[in-house]
């Protein structure tokens, strides 16, 4: 890792890899879109609103894939001092507070028709909803204070401590009585889905890890350069 | 360890004789109590399903109005670099102004609760495990709150950011907090749950509350 702590390096490497992630992201997107809307079989007790499941699902595990990132990136930034791994954690905030409010919207969506209702407080509902709330909050820390290296080191602790909060969405439905339903693919003993519904799933997850990859991508290169503006504002006034 | 007495001293001083500490949070918390019933009526069956979870809320509220306060006048006046240049580890720093924070302002709330409690026809099955959940539970508030006011300790709009911070932590303290007062049952899991999580802040709050000191104070 320590090579690309170059942020010139990092650039050149992400100018190279933009391009493909594009193109891999739309072939995903198509297909996986084509599959869960086209050929994905309807559900035999929810019908066709099961299709919301593939928008759904692959949301939520994002939202939390991208929240363990910005920990994980938070921690090896205060263990081994990676110049690029703050930065990181930065701008993968935004995008991952996108995927959770997507989660959360797409769930209400098909919470009406299914449940009866936009919204209920239940565990799974209500840990999502905290998860949300963390992305804020460390948004806001990174508002909030000018100096970036100051900044840097708040937002690692919030980052590290709202990490607490990734194992309880994950078994929020195993530990409390829920009404949404338990894990049925990433669970001990195989996943219990239809194949015929599991691969678009996993398509579609596939296809909006490349789009977060590719966000990420550019996300870090604004980053970068806009602390080269600020550090040339700087030399400029220091020149003056 | 008599240094840390020195400064849990000089806090509870300074809480009791500057006024405004721990007495706001009193008065606000009797304030929301007070005007619970006056806003949803006086239905007694009502009030008493709603009793511990308004006294729950009413308590994270009071403890949330004075969290600012446990840092920013001491960095302000330069005695928390004082602090961090002594002998005691700031750890034990955070530590001490948070058992201040607990002894003058959530411990009183948590005492007066089931007291207040007779005002919204609380259960009495229910006053010991609320006054024991609560005991508990507002020692993580305490320690929470201080995390939070140690990240925002030197900016200007802190509360607003205190709050956002600070609320996803206070809703697990929340969920089991109510849930310990359904019966009189005193080895419910979620006694236990929320023992654990102030048991847990209190070994890992002082650590990240001080690593957030360290980066304003340098």
């Amino acid at each position: 890792m320590q090579q690309f702590a170059n942020p010139a390096r990092f650039l050149k490497l992400a100018q190279a890899l933009l391009l493909p992630v594009w193109v891999a992201a739309l072939v995903a997107f198509a297909a996986g879109l084509y599959m869960a809307l086209v050929t994905a079989p309807p559900d035999y007790q929810q019908g066709e609103t099961v299709r919301i499941m593939f928008v759904h699902v692959p949301a939520a595990w994002m939202a939390l894939m991208v929240y363990t990132a910005m920990a994980l990136a938070s921690a090896s930034a205060a263990i081994f001092r990676h110049p690029l791994a703050d930065m990181a954690a930065k701008a993968a905030a935004p995008i991952g507070a996108m995927f959770c409010f997507l989660a959360l919207v797409t769930g209400s969506l098909w919470g009406k028709p299914m449940w009866g209702a936009w919204w209920v407080w239940d565990a799974r509902l209500t840990s999502m909803f905290v998860l949300f709330l963390l992305y804020l909050g460390y948004m806001a820390v990174w508002q909030a204070i000018e100096d970036p290296h100051r900044a840097a080191l708040i937002a690692r602790i919030v980052a590290i401590a709202g990490f607490i909060n990734v194992p309880i969405v994950k078994f929020s439905v195993d530990w409390w009585n829920s009404l949404h339903q338990g894990a049925s693919v990433f669970r001990m003993g195989g996943p219990t889905i239809d194949e015929r519904m599991l691969w678009p799933l996993l398509i579609m997850a596939l296809a909006y890890m490349l789009l977060f990859a590719g966000l990420l991508l550019i996300a870090m290169r604004s980053e970068i350069t806009s602390r080269k503006i600020r550090q040339l504002q700087l030399a400029g006034l220091a020149g003056r | 360890m008599k240094l840390i007495w020195a400064l849990m001293r000089r806090d509870l001083k300074l809480a009791t004789r500057q006024g405004g500490g721990a007495g706001t949070a009193i008065g606000f918390f009797v304030t929301v109590i007070v005007l619970l019933p006056l806003g949803l009526g006086p239905d007694q069956a009502l009030l008493q399903r709603i009793a511990p979870g308004a006294l729950w809320i009413a308590l994270l509220l009071s403890v949330l109005l004075s969290a600012e306060r446990i840092f920013q006048s001491d960095f302000e006046d330069g005695s928390l670099d004082a602090m961090a240049l002594g002998v005691v580890p700031l750890e034990l720093v955070v530590l001490a102004k948070a058992a201040a924070h607990w002894l003058t302002t959530a411990l009183p709330l948590a005492v007066a609760a089931p007291l207040l409690g007779f005002l919204i026809n609380l259960d009495p099955g229910v006053i010991l495990p609320l006054g024991l959940a609560m005991l508990l539970g507002s020692l993580a508030l305490s320690l929470l709150a201080s995390l939070g006011a140690a990240i925002t300790v030197a900016l200007r709009r802190g509360g607003l950011l205190v709050s956002l911070l600070i609320l996803p932590f206070y809703v697990p303290c929340l969920i089991f907090g109510v849930a310990a007062t359904t019966s009189p049952d005193l080895t419910k899991p979620s006694l236990l749950m929320l023992s654990a999580i102030a048991l847990a802040s209190l070994v890992l709050i002082p650590i990240a509350a001080a690593a957030a000191l360290r980066a304003y104070l340098k």
